[in-house]
């Protein structure tokens, strides 16, 4: 099942301004492995090769919290949505 | 002392966080007649919970008793199977039992984010202030001694003699308050899950059960994939939780993706058929402080509890969480209760909660098994190399072939000795697996 049609399954009440920002693009850029893309269950990150950016897809994020820690650089500015934000699971 | 502690609009006591832990102290509070405010950042409580699916009677009962009459559950298991997987094959374990089939069921499965909303409604007709839609950002600190929380509200500084600390596994507040580090990845699992539909009858049918009869199975080996990972299938009335979590550190490694290692445990060939035909209706996930006794926090201060998750309280082997939360919720809740009643609120009288959790057995099983995460960590091969082992063997000696069977013991010794792991290490293996059980 590919992800998108996953997160098509999960209820998102997306705040207006996103509550994840890359600390610092050059650090990116000098990733090598820009592990983000891979291991975040929401596919939240992904690398755009012309803008030589990580980009962030911050209205589909589950707030797990794992890119905060995970990111080798400690790069990502990471805090919950606005109060009523984010996601709202459905079943948990 | 500070003034604001004493304002009139203020609270006793001031829950961050309507999971398990927070709930079970703000209910616990309400019931003893003190005023306590219960903030959930969540447009409802559990809009942001996840776990597999199972919730052990005990705890909620000593809290709510005859709970099951009234919450939403989804079955009672009375049966639970292990699963270890090779690529092609898999060896399994389970214990049933009509023990399980009696009221009170030791356990039920339950999908969180009804769950969390029932319990949270029945803290609120206790009398506690539920709060929804509103995030705690700081907490507020008065001579070192911590008197209320910040919230994303306009005048949102909310004041109270105490704060329990329950704002689950990435507890920035625990940060800011210096009590807690920002966890190493080594101890945090990452969790991703399914809710996957299947009629009833098909559930029943396919595990064995009949009517509002439950089944677990867990799963090791292939699904890690050479990490430290585990997978899990539970079931509901009426769908299958599906999931899989894996130590943080091994997947940001690894370069995968953890939506490809739940479908690689889903497309196994033991795995495939009891989700035949299920229709997936959810895709969640969450992180699991699995880092046991040696990753926790401190769990007290001036002013200040720490509850559940933030204060990583799981017991990762058991697979054991919500209960601790939710007991170590009652406790920081009674610590509360009679810091108010000696109207003490310092460290020293906080730490009646460190005792209390002692007493308990949340501190005397995380402290059991404190070698275990580390033990394991280091051996990704008990997720691996094992699996492979145990699977080869039975093959070949359940096969017939007209080979004879002391020639085939010889061979799957061989094996294990020469090809997966050498007899120096399977050992030490076992050796230091014997005591990181403690």
């Amino acid at each position: 099942m590919r992800i998108e049609d996953r997160l098509f399954l999960v209820k998102f009440n997306p705040d207006k301004v996103s509550h994840l920002r890359i600390i610092s693009p050059d650090v990116c850029e000098k990733c090598a492995h820009k592990q983000c893309v891979a291991f975040c269950p929401a596919k939240v990150y992904e690398w755009d090769e012309s803008e030589k950016a990580i980009t962030i897809a911050y209205e589909g994020c589950f707030e797990c919290g794992a890119c905060r820690i995970g990111c080798p650089d400690l790069n990502i500015s990471w805090r919950y949505p606005r109060g009523g934000c984010g996601v709202a699971f459905r079943f948990g | 002392m500070a003034e604001t502690a004493r304002r009139s609009d203020g609270f006793d006591v001031i829950v961050v966080g309507a999971g398990p832990a927070g709930t079970a102290a703000a209910y616990t509070l309400a019931k003893a007649g003190i005023k306590v405010a219960l903030i959930e950042r969540g447009v409802y409580p559990g809009a942001k919970n996840v776990m597999g699916g199972v919730m052990y009677s005990q705890p909620v009962g000593a809290i709510i008793p005859n709970f099951w009459d009234e919450a939403p559950l989804e079955r009672h298991i009375i049966e639970q199977q292990y699963q270890i997987l090779s690529p092609d094959s898999a060896i399994s374990g389970k214990h049933r039992s009509t023990q399980y089939a009696v009221q009170p069921h030791n356990r039920y499965t339950v999908l969180r984010a009804k769950f969390d909303a029932w319990f949270a409604g029945q803290a609120d007709a206790a009398g506690a202030y539920l709060l929804t839609n509103t995030v705690v950002t700081d907490p507020i600190i008065d001579n070192g001694r911590v008197i209320g929380v910040s919230t994303d509200r306009p005048d949102g500084d909310l004041y109270a003699n105490v704060v329990i600390v329950a704002d689950g596994v990435n507890s920035l507040i625990a940060e800011k308050l210096g009590l807690r580090p920002v966890i190493d990845t080594v101890n945090m699992a990452l969790a991703v899950k399914e809710i996957v539909a299947l009629p009833r009858g098909k559930i029943e049918d396919r595990f064995n059960l009949e009517g509002d009869e439950g089944a677990t199975i867990d799963i090791y080996g292939e699904v890690a994939r050479g990490m430290v990972a585990t997978g899990f299938i539970y079931t509901n009335k009426d769908s299958l939780s599906v999931g899989l979590g894996v130590i943080l550190k091994d997947l940001v490694k690894s370069g995968l993706t953890p939506y490809e290692l739940l479908d690689g445990m889903k497309n196994h060939p033991t795995i495939k058929p009891l989700l035949a035909g299920g229709e997936p209706r959810e895709y969640l996930a969450h992180m699991i402080p699995e880092g046991g006794y040696q990753a926790m926090p401190k769990l007290y201060s001036d002013g200040v509890l720490i509850a559940g998750d933030a204060a990583m309280m799981v017991n990762g082997f058991h697979r054991e969480g919500s209960n601790l939360a939710m007991t170590s919720g009652k406790l920081a809740a009674e610590t509360a209760i009679e810091a108010i009643e000696h109207k003490e609120f310092g460290a020293r009288a906080m730490s009646a909660y460190k005792t209390k959790l002692n007493n308990s057995y949340i501190l005397q099983d995380l402290r059991k098994y404190r070698k275990l995460p580390g033990f394991i960590s280091s051996r990704p091969q008990i997720f691996n190399v094992y699996p492979q082992i145990i699977n080869d063997a039975a093959t070949e000696f359940l096969t017939v072939d007209s080979v004879p069977k002391k020639q085939k013991q010889w061979k799957i010794w061989r094996q294990i000795v020469k090809k997966r792991r050498p007899l120096r290490k399977l050992l030490r293996d076992i050796y230091e697996g014997w005591r990181a059980f403690g």
